[in-house]
């Protein structure tokens, strides 16, 4: 079977600046982009193309790095190097700047929703990792800062079902935290990469975490809880060999199982696992890639939450590509 | 940034500056393209100041056209530096300046990796980290103070 990687369209999305992150909205109806010229767009699809349908300026006053939908998708966080994370609420096709969330000493690098939309965590290169409480008046309250890691934090996601939560640095590390008497602490350390962890996603079921690197390797973690009850995690794969430079950024699809790769060397992989393999040593083969995806550094990749096979990519070259992964017979 | 009235290093060795590019036929003829090559890439960064002293990088041995790796055809470009001293507190801002040189100089599509010559400095792994990580490179360039102590050491202390 042939599977390749097409382009459906090209957005220019933040001229002359970076494109640093893109994330679909929970129908997949709704694309959001930020980037280095400091405003967050939101592209919509009209017949067969996407535009833009707003733009987001005056939150912040400098980078934003990573933008969040709430999973009812009324709401959306920014977080940015201004140390501030804001959160717009929806109300129709408009956006409004409705909180703003101080406390981080310098760059919020991420921000992400629990899957119930009650917890929100960001992260910064003041090392922290802060869990915030939503209340239904819309008022957020930290209530936790964790300082588990030596060096910047540099992604945070949630696991899909659990209040678990994942921690990618600089300081080489991937950290998995845990609710204990209403204070979140760091319950796993994951070890084996030999540079900054750049972004971590979890696969359909949450049983498995995928980490990429500066070393330029992409690493699977699987559960395997141990008789204590603590949590501990095993590497049960390292994809190595195929990207040229630092993986920037990792896509696991939720409806196909296909893993999308970011790299610095300006292209976009898709790996795809072999089902036939033991599940303890599970194999992952490079089904498609997109060797020039963008004229620069691809900082992000997105699989479509809806749409099997519709994955966003974005660049240090302000663009966003739109691809279509398919398998043919 | 600074480390106080007092220098670090406080005499250090001047080396002579190298001549202009002696332009070949080929170079002249506009028909011709000429790749990027290492010549080209050290006349960039060759006449950023030192941090310290009004001497440019050339001058303090800190950039040689010998630690330049260019491939035009791959778009890569690579920069050795060496730290007059061991300890330089400098060493993460000299590289800096040398980065942001290029970043604005070369074509978009290069990639451009800044390290300090292996075995010169102590902290060496933790400044090449640091300079390879663009996360932070964006961040520092967004700090305007930074920043102009950067377009400081860009600016050339005298022509060459």
């Amino acid at each position: 079977m042939k599977q390749n990687l097409t382009l459906v369209q090209r957005l220019n999305a933040h001229p002359d600046s970076r494109c640093w992150f893109v994330s679909w909205s929970p129908t997949g109806t709704l694309l959001a982009s930020c980037g280095g010229d400091k405003a967050i767009r939101i592209w919509g699809r009209e017949g067969d193309s996407w535009i833009c349908k707003s733009v987001l300026q005056d939150g912040h006053q400098r980078t934003v790095r990573r933008v969040a939908w709430s999973p009812c998708g009324n709401y959306l966080a920014s977080a940015s190097f201004d140390a501030t994370t804001c959160i717009w609420k929806k109300k129709n096709d408009e956006f409004e700047s409705l909180t703003v969330l101080e406390g981080h000493e310098n760059e919020v690098k991420s921000v992400a929703w629990a899957p119930s939309g009650n917890l929100l965590a960001t992260c910064s290169r003041d090392k922290s990792v802060w869990v915030w409480e939503v209340d239904e008046e819309d008022e957020y309250e930290c209530v936790t800062v964790v300082n588990s890691h030596t060096q910047d934090v540099k992604n945070i996601v949630w696991h899909p079902t659990q209040e678990l939560l994942a921690s990618a640095s600089y300081d080489n590390n991937v950290c998995i935290y845990k609710e204990e008497d209403d204070d979140w602490e760091c319950r796993a350390t994951l070890q084996g990469h030999t540079s900054t962890v750049w972004s971590l996603a979890f696969d359909a079921t949450g049983q498995r975490l995928a980490s990429c690197s500066d070393d330029r390797t992409v690493k699977i973690w699987k559960e395997s809880p141990l008789e204590s009850g603590d949590l501990s995690w095993k590497c049960v794969c390292t994809l190595s060999g195929y990207h040229g430079r630092t993986v920037y950024d990792v896509a696991w699809c939720r409806l196909t199982g296909a893993l999308a790769t970011a790299c610095g060397d300006d292209a976009v992989r898709v790996f795809k696992e072999d089902e036939t393999a033991d599940p303890k040593q599970p194999v992952f083969s490079l089904a498609a890639q997109a060797t020039k995806a963008h004229s620069q550094d691809v900082n992000c990749v997105a699989w479509n939450p809806k749409e099997a096979g519709l994955l966003a990519s974005c660049s240090d070259d302000g663009e966003i590509a739109i691809w279509r992964f398919q398998e043919e017979d | 940034m600074s480390g106080g009235t007092t220098l670090e290093n406080a005499n250090p060795v001047v080396f002579q500056r190298s001549g202009d590019r002696l332009l070949t036929s080929n170079e002249e003829d506009e028909d011709v393209h000429d790749p990027i090559d290492e010549r080209e890439i050290f006349d960039l960064i060759r006449s950023i100041s030192d941090p310290e002293h009004p001497l440019s990088l050339e001058e303090l041995n800190v950039v040689e056209q010998v630690r330049v790796k260019v491939s035009d055809a791959e778009s890569i470009v690579g920069i050795e530096f060496t730290p007059t001293i061991p300890h330089c507190s400098m060493a993460t801002l000299i590289g800096l300046s040398i980065k942001v040189k290029l970043l604005r100089s070369l074509p978009d599509r290069f990639k451009i990796d800044v390290h300090i010559t292996p075995g010169t400095h102590a902290s060496e792994e933790a400044v090449n980290k640091q300079l390879a990580d663009k996360e932070r490179v964006a961040a520092a360039l967004e700090n305007s103070s930074l920043l102009e102590v950067v377009n400081q050491c860009l600016t050339p202390t005298r022509s060459i």
